[in-house]
């Protein structure tokens, strides 16, 4: 599972330092900060600017533009249901009714006991396999209701 | 009168030089080859309906209501994305199209109040025009579904507010933050139906990175960004074009109004100096004059100690004329003069130094000039042959080079740094010389290929390493050298900066700036195709301000950079009117033209103009005029618009002089630091309320129209003349263009202005004369106004003021975006919001030794004087460096400066102060009792009411 870092702003430099040489260094940059802290810490938006030597609004603009990009911390497991159409079609709708009912929240929540955080996706590029999921950044497909509370049992006990 | 309403075509002009012909609604137009068909249809008059588009930025294409057809073309492209090409037949208005636009715009008003009544914006409404355009009859869609109506206002901002309810999410205000203010300030957060508008990362509009410059209140269609003072007052009825009173780049606004109220000041897109841009100051800072600190009487009074008393105009005056005829029976003819204001119109200038030569018969006039640009002023007519900046603003756009020298635009000059930081956008190089890190160094999307952050002081020695490498590497552009320069002061010249005391290397012991880094900046500013020098006050306020300015003159010339279209000397000029206050022959030493007081045909000419024997011996400077106060024999001075005892360096020496005078006679605004210690005041009138013109930085003469009677009853020209007439003198002018036509007959440069002509053409660059009718956007094309360029040798000969164990920091002081001078205008206004008070700029190893946090007291002292006020920790300022500010009066930055002065012209050296800074617990004894008599000097009494039978 990932073990998210606290923000720390010593940490978050030297992550965005490491990019700042790459041609089109804002996503990249965006995505190594989520993939450390799990979200993008709104302290670390004016350090991007200032590294880009853009705006802090144009960072802004870009972290909520993508709905991957997340403000604040998620749980300690995040699980993406695809809700794109192939994914629909092949019963997605009823996985994602399930997964509301059995984890009690709504999309882009986390669990009152901070566990799980459940986001919507738009294709993950897997429709042979639909309907599709993510958990913890590992694909699963042919998911069905109890797989899916299958899944969810062994992250919450892991 | 009338509401002046500008033609907006849509999508910005396009200068491709190749034409190209379109029909449109069986017209054809001619247009420049890449204008889009939405502004081709419009210069034949063709309005095609458009939500997203506006001409101050580029094409969007996202409101989808500008769609039209082209024959042999599929579907119904957008016009405004859509270039007009040769041989296009297009229709802008169709069954099609028609049925298209409503249902675009039905799904516009489904998300949009229907308030238009009670909306601020009603009258003035693109959406709601639109609406009526495409012909809106009904919205199925109804108004029950997903909205945006519950949005919260933003009104952090002191003079807009930001309504996201009635956002049409078209991104003009984040396009004209981006390419027209170029701050990047805006963005639009979130995607699909949750996108909105958002100032920095969703915060308010105060606390975001916004400047407030106005353009994206300028850019909105709808009340979503407006005003408060719209939503106050309501729309204007009629407008009158002038120029804003700020800054040297004179905007031209239109001043709109509902009868002498004022409802909002908006830029003039055919305003050639800013072309529709603004800045806080001109856009909104306009609340001072009608601010209830305005003295709108005259007044007397025996003593300073005394309290002011209201008198009529007869009796200010009559004690104006009968106390300078006095001082002047008793103590002869020279002990009385004037200070000209660089506030106040060409007219009322030129007028000031008139009485002064032609009435007080001497010549002790001076202006505040004196402590600005003086040494531009003699610096380049030494070298080019003329006391003013080379260029246009417009210039900057076919700069190749940037070279900003003591200088801070996005500060100072705002709507030029905007055009500046365009062209640097666009992939200008810049190189910034300064001791402070400034916003140009590196800000969103602007980054100096060269910071060069010499110590304050230094600028002659720096120069002169550029201009030796420019000699040394063989990078002297040698024809325009041969052509158009004088050939034994060029070798002079060359031989004196290739000598090794002026290498980079050496230079680099004085300056902290690495040799190869002065080295590389030299090579790019002579290599690098058009190179413009753009400079401010420091370059010119210090000891060798005059050196620095011809250093800068000699490197322009060298490379050849001078005498065409993005190049050229342009100093960026403080005041609205200090290049016209200096041209009106302010300076003791020069009638208006900058030509010397001891020519005999130049006098002669005035004389006969004027009916007068003319003194041959220039007059008094403001510090010799000070000086001669306290030996005794200088008692009388008039000051028009100017605040001396603020603004001009070692405030207690300019003190003593003013309390050493018999009559001090203040015209301003308000009650300011200077008439603390007058015994007359009479009260001034805005640019508001009289008639004239401004000269900018770039020579351009801009109309001044009165919008308003004026408030103290006569405008600033109509109270000289009074002093004049009582003085026994009479001048006869019933209108400042009378004044202007006088200016012209006695003036070369200025002889072909006129009143008609600047409202024809809008304004008119000088010299403006029967070899140039339109005026000249650039100088020196071909051939220098003084015959050969001159090269003078420039020693670097560092200050007297010098840093040592007791006053171990060097002082610098500059300016702030939001304030203006010594603030008497902006402190009065909304702007006070983002600068309350003067703050001393200190880096963190320097506040940490001295046990400083941010926001402590501290005591700021040099050799002058000492002050208090709150530190500001930042990496702004090298180590070794402290900054500040002098817009606020509390704490009287110039207390501390020296009265070390430019060799030339004395312009003051307040660019370098040797201090030292300690912690403190409040205000110094001498803050203390200034204060005391400040509060004292501001009494007035008002006389008992009179009985009504009178």
């Amino acid at each position: 599972m990932p073990d998210f870092e606290t923000w720390n702003e010593q940490r978050g430099g030297e992550i965005i330092a490491a990019h700042v040489q790459e041609e089109g260094a804002a996503l990249p940059m965006l995505h190594a900060l989520q993939e450390a802290f799990g979200y993008i810490p709104r302290a670390a938006v004016p350090m991007v600017a200032s590294a880009l030597n853009v705006s802090r609004a144009e960072v802004h603009g870009i972290v909520s533009f993508y709905h991957d990009f997340r403000e604040a911390p998620p749980g300690a497991h995040v699980l993406k249901l695809c809700r794109a159409e192939a994914c629909q079609s092949m019963g997605g709708d009823a996985i994602a009714a399930a997964a509301i009912r059995q984890l009690q929240i709504g999309w882009a929540e986390t669990t009152p006991d901070g566990q799980i955080t459940l986001e919507p996706v738009f294709c993950l590029g897997l429709c042979a396999c639909a309907p599709a999921a993510m958990l913890d950044g590992k694909v699963v497909g042919r998911l069905d209701s109890t797989r899916l509370s299958t899944l969810l049992e062994n992250v919450r006990q892991a | 009168m009338s509401l002046i309403s500008e033609i907006d075509f849509g999508t910005p002009v396009s200068d491709a030089e190749t034409t190209v012909t379109v029909t449109i609604d069986g017209f054809a137009v001619t247009v420049p080859e890449g204008t889009s068909i939405m502004r081709a249809a419009m210069e034949a008059g063709i309005q095609v309906p458009k939500l997203c588009a506006t001409d101050s930025v580029n094409a969007f294409g996202s409101c989808r209501l500008c769609l039209v057809e082209i024959e042999g073309r599929a579907g119904t492209p957008a016009s405004c994305t859509t270039p007009a090409g040769d041989g296009m037949v297009v229709k802008t208005q169709t069954g099609r199209l028609k049925k298209l636009r409503r249902d675009v715009m039905e799904l516009y008003i489904s998300d949009h109040p229907l308030d238009c009544l009670t909306c601020a914006a009603n009258g003035d409404c693109e959406l709601q025009d639109m609406a009526g355009a495409v012909g809106l009859r009904e919205v199925r869609y109804g108004q029950e579904g997903a909205n945006h109506f519950d949005a919260a206002k933003d009104q952090s901002n002191p003079y807009f507010t930001f309504d996201p309810a009635k956002c049409i999410v078209c991104s003009r205000c984040v396009r004209a933050c981006e390419e027209v203010q170029g701050t990047f300030a805006l963005t639009i957060d979130g995607r699909g139906f949750a996108s909105h508008v958002a100032a920095g990362m969703d915060e308010p509009f105060l606390a975001s990175e916004c400047v407030s410059c106005g353009a994206c209140v300028q850019a909105c269609p709808t009340a979503t960004l407006i005003e408060k003072s719209v939503i106050e007052i309501g729309q204007p009825e009629h407008s009158v074009v002038t120029t804003c009173a700020y800054c040297g780049v004179g905007c031209s606004f239109k001043a709109e109004m509902r009868g002498e109220e004022v409802v909002r000041m908006v830029p003039y897109k055919d305003g050639a100096a800013n072309h529709g841009h603004s800045c806080v100051k001109g856009r909104f800072a306009w609340g001072y004059t009608n601010h209830r600190d305005r003295i709108l009487k005259p007044m007397i009074r025996e003593r300073i100690s005394d309290p002011w008393r209201e008198v009529s105009w007869d009796e200010a005056v009559g004690r104006v004329a009968s106390e300078f005829k006095r001082i002047q029976a008793t103590r002869g003819r020279s002990s009385i003069g004037a200070i000209t204001s660089s506030r106040c119109t060409n007219e009322e200038t030129y007028l000031v130094q008139k009485l002064v030569r032609a009435v007080f018969g001497n010549n002790n006039t001076d202006t505040c000039a004196r402590v600005c640009h003086s040494p531009t002023g003699y610096g380049l007519s030494k070298t080019f042959g003329t006391s003013a900046g080379t260029q246009n603003f417009d210039s900057v756009d076919d700069a190749d080079v940037i070279l900003v020298i003591g200088a801070n635009p996005t500060d100072a000059h705002p709507v030029f740094a905007s055009r500046m930081k365009k062209r640097l956008r666009e992939g200008a190089k810049l190189i910034v010389i300064d001791p402070r890190r400034t916003d140009l160094v590196r800000s969103a999307h602007i980054k100096a290929d060269y910071h060069l952050p010499l110590l304050p002081g230094t600028n002659v020695a720096m120069l002169n390493a550029l201009a030796h490498v420019v000699v040394t590497e063989g990078l002297v552009n040698e024809k325009f050298v041969r052509d158009q320069c004088d050939g034994d002061a060029f070798a002079d010249w060359a031989a004196f900066v290739a000598r090794p005391e002026n290498s980079p290397e050496a230079a680099s012991h004085f300056t902290g700036v690495p040799a190869e880094t002065i080295r590389a900046a030299a090579r790019l500013y002579a290599t690098g195709g058009n190179a413009a020098i753009y400079y401010g006050l420091g370059v010119t306020e210090h000891s060798q301000g005059t050196t620095t300015v011809m250093a800068i003159a000699n490197l322009a010339m060298a490379t050849g950079n001078i005498g065409r279209e993005g190049v050229g000397v342009n100093p960026l000029r403080g005041q609205n009117n200090v290049q016209g206050a200096c041209d009106m022959g302010s300076f003791p030493h020069e009638l208006p033209g900058y030509r010397h007081i001891s020519d005999e045909i130049v006098r002669g000419l005035f004389e006969k103009d004027w009916g007068v024997h003319l003194d041959a011996e220039p007059g008094l400077r403001i510090p010799n005029m000070l000086d001669a106060a306290l030996d005794g024999s200088f008692q009388g001075l008039y000051v028009q618009g100017e605040d001396i005892v603020q603004s001009d360096p070692d405030s207690k020496h300019v003190i003593a002089g003013l309390q050493a005078m018999e009559c001090v006679v203040v015209q301003d605004l308000f009650l300011n630091e200077t008439s603390n210690y007058a015994h007359v005041f009479l009260p001034g009138s805005t640019f508001l309320e009289k008639d004239g013109t401004f000269t900018n930085a770039e020579r351009r003469i801009n109309r001044v129209r009165k919008v308003m009677a004026p408030k103290g009853g006569m405008a600033d020209w109509e109270i000289t003349l009074a002093i004049a007439k009582a003085m026994g003198v009479p001048m006869h002018y019933s209108h400042p263009s009378e004044i202007m036509d006088e200016i012209a007959r006695l003036t070369p440069s200025f002889s072909g202005v006129n009143y008609a002509k600047l409202d024809a053409l809008g304004s008119v660059q000088w010299p403006c004369n029967d070899a140039a009718p339109e005026g000249t956007p650039t100088m020196h094309i071909g051939k220098f106004v003084r015959g050969k360029g001159n090269f003078l040798i420039t020693e670097f000969v560092p200050t007297d003021e010098k840093i040592g164990p007791r006053f171990p920091l060097l002082l610098t002081t500059g300016r702030i975006l939001s304030q203006y001078n010594v603030g008497a205008q902006t402190r009065r206004t909304g702007n006070a919001t983002w600068h309350g008070e003067d703050l001393l700029e200190i880096h963190p190893h320097d506040a940490e030794e001295r046990g400083l946090h941010d926001g402590s007291w501290v005591r700021l002292e040099s050799r002058s004087g000492a002050t208090s006020l709150r530190a500001h920790i930042t990496d702004r300022v090298a180590p070794g460096i402290v900054y500040t500010t002098f817009h606020h009066p509390d704490t009287q930055a110039n207390v501390v400066t020296s009265d070390y002065s430019d060799w030339a012209t004395n312009c003051p050296e307040y660019k370098v102060t040797a201090v030292q800074v300690a912690p403190s617990n409040g205000p110094t004894a001498w803050q203390t009792e200034y204060q005391a008599h400040s509060h004292e000097s501001r009494r007035i009494a008002h006389p008992a009411p009179l009985p009504a039978a009178e």
